[in-house]
């Protein structure tokens, strides 16, 4: 098979990129544990209520400068009372869904989290500027999904 | 020209796939209004439904109806007449995909179905809504048998010859839609379907989410490689020149295979269920596509620039003026390529695992694939439709025709470039897809969004009208070359195929030995799923009851 020589300069170019990028991408991913959210935690979806932390959701302090806060997304709101979180201290979220698929996601920030029922879904985040931040539902969920908000305020 | 009955299937695929197109624009044209606040449906009609009704018609079913058109259209005029079998069966699957395209529309209209075209569970549709779905992909199915059929009939009265360079590509794609087409199925009849009846309670979300997305990435290389074969045979034809390189031209089809299925992760980058291990493997796997994209990209420009040498371009960029910028038939498709530069570097963006927080379901990934099927594949799309149907019909496309094509790709390009501009940077600044209009209850950082000279609602507004506007001229010029145009009376009337010429002497053979390629493109399945997919399985929660949120 032949390849023109400017092919072939154009293909490397192309192959050193792609490797470099990937690096790039795979190196900040997973030594500096720059993840996309997630997580292997499964919960049942019917006992939502009944199982810690969406038992009491809200949010809790688990030492000096870290948080959780466990959020039941559901057609078509959240079940997440008072939330206010300090900023500068790392925020734990933990979500999940009592009925159909929704997202968690805070405007402004990069939390923005699929929640999917049977499964709860973690992100880690560290709010550097106060204020109050818009949280919204971005997969479709229903004839109300457009109205599926809440507020995070950040002091 | 091919045979009569070949011309009648391809006909029909085509008022079909043109059927879809009229009403799945209209359904875009009321969302922007919608989103708007210019326009309240009636309590009767939902926006949702025509959501659902829009991505349904426009991205499965006009796609569908219209790349097995152009197949079968080149298969009988690169490889012969069909014989009376793969007639027989190319009926049978163009009626199996229509019963199964008016089920489920019927389901959308009638309301029982607003759960979008990716129907994630446990939103739960009218289980005819599934069944109907199930259809299109098994009338496809038979479609696509019957040309494989014609294919093989060709290789047997051939022995030990490669094919011609069409039939190799629309055996490539219809060898990537099986083979991407499994998931889909195995979801819709072992998991939809049974729990839609009632026959099982639950269902596994997570595991029905990742088989659609085993579907849901191959699914764009469907509609994407039939725009490429357009691309790399037909193209050359309009310049006047050959194929760039056949076998180069081979191997990038063949690597599409490959590297396009086992990838559908990078769709589920942000949700649980999948370790950052195998969402991590599957991006990398996704990349990997680049390579036979800068390969067409290569080929693409190699044959512009040899054509405008040809005609007498001199200089580093003389060529380019001497490409024939008259020819609507040319001219949409380059200008369907060029939106494919900032939709295939934004495809790139979206894929790149921590990256895909910032734009994961925002409007950002609205105004991707409009940039991607929306006008690279779909204005190949329409490039082909300038001839292809006056050369079904045997009618002419006269210069009038000629003046109103130009007018239509030019619409469609500014309506899209300032829509989907609009929509990019909307989903940049946070503003999330697949919502009617709202305000958010006036919450500033909402209000914030719409306030941009590009992000706005207007600006969308203006985009979605002007691409309307464009569609119903392009139904018109359908229209009157599928029944009112004069007849073609002499040779120059004709409308001919325009099927360049494809060097094949130094083509290698193993390029055709599928056996090679569908196994590489298994085992690669199997590295990417067989862990993930089994992990769900086995370490499943409780599933999901059935929920109807609309």
């Amino acid at each position: 098979m032949h390849f023109h020589k400017y092919e072939k300069i154009w293909l490397s170019f192309g192959l050193v990129s792609l490797i470099v990028f990937l690096s790039v991408v795979g190196v900040s991913a997973f030594s500096q544990n720059h993840t996309p959210s997630g997580g292997m935690d499964t919960i049942d979806p019917e006992k939502v209520n009944e199982t810690a932390p969406f038992d009491k959701p809200g949010v809790t302090q688990l030492d000096e400068d870290t948080y959780q806060v466990a959020i039941v997304a559901l057609a078509f709101g959240y079940n997440a009372p008072d939330l206010r979180v300090p900023a500068g201290k790392e925020i734990i979220f933990k979500v999940t869904s009592t009925d159909v698929v929704h997202s968690f996601t805070i405007d402004n920030t990069k939390v923005n989290m699929m929640v999917v029922p049977g499964r709860i879904t973690t992100k880690s985040y560290t709010f550097e500027e106060p204020g109050k931040y818009l949280i919204l539902c971005n997969e479709y969920c229903g004839t109300g999904h457009h109205m599926m908000s809440t507020e995070i305020e950040v002091y | 020209m091919i045979a009569q009955p070949e011309r009648k299937i391809a006909l029909w695929h085509l008022g079909v796939a043109y059927t879809a197109f009229l009403i799945g624009t209209l359904m875009g044209v009321l969302q922007v209004f919608i989103r708007n606040d210019a326009l309240q449906l009636p309590a009767w009609l939902d926006y949702y439904q025509i959501l659902t009704a829009h991505g349904v018609l426009l991205a499965l079913i006009y796609t569908t109806f219209f790349i097995f058109a152009f197949f079968i259209t080149g298969m009988s005029k690169s490889l012969g007449s069909f014989g009376p079998k793969v007639r027989l069966f190319s009926w049978i699957g163009l009626w199996v995909t229509l019963l199964g395209t008016v089920m489920a529309t019927i389901m959308i209209i009638a309301g029982e179905a607003s759960v979008l075209y990716t129907f994630y569970a446990p939103l739960k549709a009218n289980g005819f809504y599934y069944v109907g779905l199930a259809l299109v992909i098994v009338g496809t199915w038979i479609s696509s048998f019957a040309l494989v059929g014609h294919y093989m009939v060709w290789r047997r009265n051939n022995k030990g010859q490669l094919s011609p360079l069409f039939a190799f590509m629309t055996v490539t794609t219809i060898i990537l839609w099986i083979i991407a087409c499994l998931g889909v199925v195995a979801t819709v009849l072992f998991q939809y379907i049974p729990w839609a009846f009632g026959w099982t309670d639950t269902i596994n979300v997570e595991l029905s989410r990742s088989l659609f997305w085993y579907f849901g990435h191959p699914l764009v290389y469907f509609w994407l490689l039939p725009a490429y074969i357009a691309w790399y045979t037909i193209v050359p034809k309009l310049l006047g020149v050959k194929v760039f390189s056949d076998s180069l031209a081979r191997l990038a089809f063949v690597l599409f295979i490959l590297f396009s299925i086992p990838v559908g992760f990078h769709h589920q980058l942000t949700e649980p269920g999948i370790s950052n291990f195998w969402k991590f493997l599957q991006v990398v796997l996704t990349f990997m596509v680049i390579v036979p994209s800068l390969m067409t990209a290569f080929s693409m420009f190699a044959t512009f620039e040899i054509s405008g040498r040809q005609k007498g371009g001199t200089g580093l960029f003389g060529w380019f003026k001497k490409l024939p910028w008259r020819d609507v038939r040319f001219t949409s498709i380059f200008i369907a390529m060029a939106f494919f530069i900032p939709g295939g570097a934004g495809g790139i963006i979206n894929a790149s695992f921590q990256l895909n927080e910032v734009v994961h379901n925002t409007l950002w990934i609205v105004g991707h694939f409009h940039i991607t099927v929306g006008t690279p594949v779909a204005m190949t799309f329409m490039g082909l439709t300038f001839w292809l149907i006056p050369y079904l019909t045997g009618r002419r496309f006269t210069k009038r025709m000629q003046r109103l094509g130009f007018v239509q790709i030019i619409t469609w390009s500014i309506g899209m470039l300032l829509m989907s501009t609009a929509q990019h940077v909307l989903g940049l600044m946070g503003a999330p897809r697949r919502t009617a209009y709202s305000g958010y209850n006036g919450h500033p950082s909402a209000m914030e969004w719409f306030d941009g000279i590009l992000s706005n609602h207007v600006t969308m507004a203006v985009g979605g009208t002007i691409l309307f506007l464009s569609a119903m001229i392009l139904m018109y010029i359908v229209i009157m070359t599928m029944f009112v145009s004069p007849k073609a009376e002499t040779p120059e009337q004709m409308v001919e195929f325009p099927l360049a010429e494809s060097d094949m002497s130094h083509t290698p053979k193993w390029l055709e030995n599928w056996w090679i390629w569908i196994g590489i493109a298994a085992a690669l399945i199997i590295l990417a799923y067989a862990i993930p997919l089994t992990h769900m399985i086995q370490h499943a929660p409780p599933g999901s009851k059935g929920f109807i949120t609309w």
